[in-house]
């Protein structure tokens, strides 16, 4: 019996932007069969499925086959702030009642990843991945960061810990502020990170802007299973249109 | 003997010399004022300066948010409201205009007016000019190729141009300006609506609403079947955040409402993504005192500039600043439907505002790294 290795990966950025490690992973959960629940709170469906195709996933494909499920965030925001009744069980429940925490948003997940084998042929897939970009605009609407990790540690003991899945979180934040942001998003990073197996943070190089290294990225593995260890390493970065390169630190083929 | 392409892909234009068309594949919408990205696909439309559709990447995607931070007058911001009216009259789009301080007719009635290349003066007709004047006897024996031409080019109704240039010193033709459709919606005017189980004050409540109820009966949604021509929804927001939109974000460190303008950022991104309009929004951003929320704000707008002007800084006497009026930030730009976005060799850019052009110049070269060869 082998074990399934379960992940928590927290991707963030910081002046920066991350999302398309995000887009790597949505076209490497859906290559290896995995059941896939997307909560796309920034952009809409058509964005994830042309960078998909590009990366060489069909996401509509993928959501007729019922292996990827996709919360657009944006479409329905409007009609969700007019409607008169606010009802706690739905999805985007958060956007009439800020105050009120995620658990409609918990229950809409949960919903998800329970299901496996839904008739369509007796198709079985993978462990459910949970895939979130991104999840520091809940932030923006008013949620308090209490309730959002109090969502992340509920998802990550149905998906990682019960359903043996992988989590995938992308968080953007803000500079360092001299004086102490409350209910900032640093505040949730470092509360996310605390939790994950895998912390990836992306940045800007630090000497400045560069027009053929986008950035760095650091790879943090954290606690996992049994073993403690606790590894950083830096890595520059460039995006392309299929995707990024990555190299050791002063070897970009621009400068060598 | 090979003949020259000129136009767009499938767009019989009036400047054609030649009767080669190209055979289009592309199953684009062809709107007017509106030009497929060379990047991705996306359609964009242009601000109405030409040097910022260069700096942003082509030109606005249709869809997404520009959020201006204003300068500390805001006159320069509000310089590059009035040209993303006036390219939107000039193109035929249908425009929204939202203030709280100034009237919008006031605005509108000051946009400037646009340079046509014939000096012998615009008339505006109604429809584009026909090609070929049947009625005229003397058909062209020698120069048979430029028949089909029209004898004077009086049209500028709808024009098929990307992109003009504008006479600041000269106010639009009423005719004109009037010729386009526009929805305003004043603040000051407004009944205030009490909705208390909205998370939303109620300016911005109301001003979404007023939005949507635009999208939805005017079709930009795709809503109403198409028996008209598709047509793109341009809306001007001026100074969202400012005390007089009932948001205190601006003027208290610790606001009561301080989610108030990214929720409503957040829901207008969502009714662009939608429908086939543009939003160019101005924030006081010199005013607000939490940089975090300025952060947020950016985040959630698709392409971001700011505008710092020298007028009345230290900088005025700076030398090196000596030529340029104030300088351009570009704090985000989109990467709408693909990876990698269009980057930027140099973020030091510096604008000049003259009579004919609001020129935006790099300050300096950037380094120059095997790479990239980047022209001087």
């Amino acid at each position: 019996m082998q074990t399934v290795q379960s992940d928590f990966i927290l991707v963030s950025d910081r002046r920066a932007d991350a999302s398309f490690l995000i887009h790597h992973y949505l076209s490497f959960y859906l290559r290896a069969g995995c059941k896939v629940c997307f909560l796309g709170l920034v952009q809409s469906f058509s964005h994830y499925s042309a960078v998909g195709q590009r990366l060489g996933v069909s996401l509509a494909q993928a959501r007729e086959k019922g292996q990827l499920v996709f919360l657009e965030g944006l479409k329905e925001s409007f009609g969700v702030l007019l409607q008169d009744t606010s009802q706690e069980t739905q999805p985007l429940s958060y956007l009439r009642s800020p105050g009120a925490g995620l658990e409609g948003l918990f229950r809409f997940v949960e919903s998800c990843v329970r299901q496996s084998g839904d008739g369509n042929a007796g198709e079985s897939w993978g462990p459910p991945v949970l895939l979130i970009d991104d999840l520091s605009v809940l932030l923006s609407l008013g949620v308090s960061v209490g309730a959002i990790l109090d969502f992340t540690l509920y998802c990550q003991a149905t998906v990682c810990s019960e359903l043996q899945g992988n989590m995938v979180i992308l968080v953007r934040c803000e500079e360092e502020d001299a004086d102490d942001d409350e209910e900032g998003s640093n505040l949730l990073q470092r509360g996310l990170v605390h939790q994950c197996n895998l912390a990836l943070h992306v940045e800007g190089l630090p000497t400045g802007y560069c027009r053929d290294i986008h950035g760095q990225m650091e790879v943090w593995w954290r606690q996992r299973g049994e073993t403690i260890y606790n590894q950083r390493k830096i890595f520059h970065f460039k995006v392309h249109d299929k995707g990024a390169s990555f190299f050791a630190r002063g070897t970009s083929s621009a400068v060598l | 003997m090979a003949a020259p392409v000129r136009g767009m892909i499938g767009s019989t234009s009036i400047g054609n010399t030649t009767s080669f068309q190209k055979k289009t594949r592309s199953k684009l919408v062809s709107i007017p004022g509106t030009r497929p990205s060379v990047q991705n696909g996306q359609l964009l439309v242009s601000s109405g300066v030409s040097s910022l559709d260069y700096v942003i990447g082509g030109g606005l995607a249709v869809g997404t948010l520009l959020l201006v931070e204003e300068d500390h007058y805001d006159s320069y911001s509000r310089m590059l409201l009035k040209y993303f009216l006036a390219e939107g009259v000039v193109c035929g789009h249908e425009l929204f205009l939202a203030s709280a301080r100034d009237h919008p007719d006031d605005i509108m009635q000051e946009l400037p007016s646009p340079i046509v290349d014939d000096v012998a003066g615009m008339k505006i007709s109604e429809g584009q000019s026909q090609p070929s004047d049947p009625e005229n006897p003397d058909t062209m024996k020698i120069a048979w190729r430029y028949q089909n031409q029209p004898k004077v080019q009086t049209a500028l109704a709808s024009s098929v141009r990307f992109g003009h240039y504008y006479d600041v010193s000269k106010t639009m033709e009423p005719e004109l300006r009037q010729a386009a459709k526009c929805h305003s919606f004043y603040q000051l005017q407004e009944t205030p609506v009490v909705t208390a189980s909205s998370p939303l004050p109620s300016p911005y409540h109301s001003l979404l609403k007023s939005i949507q109820t635009v999208i939805r009966k005017e079709g930009f949604d795709g809503s109403t079947p198409q028996s008209k021509v598709r047509n793109v929804l341009r809306l001007g927001l001026h100074s969202l955040g400012s005390v007089l939109w009932g948001d205190d974000v601006c003027c208290k460190d610790n606001p009561a409402h301080c989610h108030a303008l990214t929720t409503f950022l957040y829901i207008l991104r969502g009714l662009l993504r939608t429908s086939l309009s543009v939003a160019m929004v101005t924030v006081p951003s010199h005013l607000t005192q939490n940089r975090a929320v300025m952060g947020r704000i950016i985040r959630l707008s698709d392409t971001a500039i700011a505008l710092e002007s020298f007028k009345g800084s230290e900088k005025e006497t700076n030398p090196l600043y000596k030529d340029y009026h104030g300088l351009l930030h570009v704090r985000q730009l989109p990467r709408l439907n693909c990876l990698s976005c269009e980057v930027p060799d140099t973020k030091d850019l510096a604008f000049k505002l003259k009579r004919k052009q609001f020129t935006i110049e790099r300050l300096h070269l950037p380094p120059d790294l095997s790479e990239t060869t980047v022209s001087p």
